[in-house]
């Protein structure tokens, strides 16, 4: 089964992770599925490798769960890693996505997690919409039509 | 498990290149990334330990192209090989679209081949995929060697169902780009076929 992302839930989790970044002074803000696709960011996101931070992410959690079914746990679903001048914050969300916050000194800990907490249920809300709307929605429809030859356009050097 | 993004117009698939210890996973993806366009590629993220060896996995994000106004575009990652690293290969492998299966042609290697295989299989198995099932690609890699065993020998163990399978020297860029065509193509397919199911 394929994951799918429509124009209307994709609006709403950018206002989630944009609100994010101004209520918890961020640097920035990601949202990334848990196979490490970059689903939205917000912040100064310019001059960052949005897409191997979140590849990276993934695999932060995907290595955390791999710990936690050895322990017996169901997940670790909050780390957090200090560094000198940046801070991560990542909270694995209705273990369907993975909120990340990048932070600095203009902001605390304490007010990164209160503010988590509240994005991720608004997000939780969104992702759980969008799961049961794919059994309704047509799960790829645009690549039915695609034909042979497009496929080979892609590769012609 | 595509990704595909309405709201962005993008489409993103995961390939994942198995194959046992030093058969040249890596080494596929850093010929892939020195000979792409800077505008058609991210970062190649490596997480080796200190001897060059894969740790964790490699990582490069390409963009094909578009197909009717959606951007394609590859998330390619290597597992480690070593044997003792099989918790990070299951993880490496969750969410994956196609799987290129890089051999070692050599004559000694043939049995870590087919090891690394069946190692493929279960942890597929795991997640409830079948391999016969995925978009898959098999390369026979270091043809340039002495002491390789021959390319039909390999086949019947290694892909006796007939995947699409090349030679290679990945450190030449021989078979490279033909064995990444092959598998993008095959996903590409495979979307076409589940989307008109």
């Amino acid at each position: 089964m394929n994951v799918v992302m429509y124009e209307d839930e994709l609006n709403q989790i950018q206002v989630v992770v944009d609100k994010l970044v101004r209520d918890a002074n961020a640097r920035v803000v990601c949202i990334v599925d848990k196979n490490g696709q970059l689903i939205a960011a917000s912040g100064e996101t310019e001059n960052l490798d949005t897409t191997s931070l979140a590849s990276l992410i993934a695999g932060t959690i995907a290595a955390m769960g791999g710990m936690a079914k050895l322990l017996k746990e169901n997940e670790f679903p909050t780390q957090f890693h200090e560094g000198v001048k940046a801070n991560i914050h990542i909270q694995l969300v209705g273990n369907r996505v993975i909120l990340a916050v990048i932070f600095d000194s203009r902001a605390t800990l304490g007010l990164v997690r209160l503010r988590v907490k509240r994005a991720s249920d608004e997000l939780n809300t969104i992702f759980e919409a969008l799961a049961k709307r794919i059994p309704h929605g047509s799960d790829g429809a645009p690549f039915a039509e695609i034909t042979d030859e497009d496929i080979d356009n892609l590769f012609n050097d | 498990m595509s990704f595909i993004n309405y709201g962005q117009r993008e489409i993103n698939c995961k390939i994942v290149y198995y194959g046992p210890g030093l058969c040249g996973k890596t080494t596929n993806l850093q010929w892939i990334y020195q000979r792409t366009a800077p505008e058609a590629k991210g970062k190649m993220i490596s997480l080796a330990t200190e001897q060059d060896r894969t740790l964790f996995f490699d990582f490069l994000p390409l963009s094909l192209g578009e197909i009717r106004g959606f951007k394609t575009r590859f998330h390619l990652y290597t597992v480690p090989g070593q044997v003792f690293y099989d918790a990070s290969r299951k993880l490496i492998l969750k969410g994956v679209d196609g799987v290129v299966f890089v051999a070692d042609s050599q004559i000694g290697r043939v049995e870590a081949n087919m090891e690394s295989l069946e190692n493929l299989q279960g942890n597929l198995a795991e997640q409830g995929y079948a391999l016969e099932k995925l978009p898959f690609v098999v390369q026979y890699n270091k043809r340039d060697l002495p002491e390789i065993a021959p390319v039909e020998e390999l086949r019947e163990l290694l892909n006796p169902t007939h995947h699409p399978d090349y030679e290679a020297v990945a450190s030449k860029g021989i078979g490279v780009f033909d064995t990444l065509k092959a598998v993008a193509k095959s996903v590409l397919t495979e979307l076409k076929r589940g989307a008109g199911a």
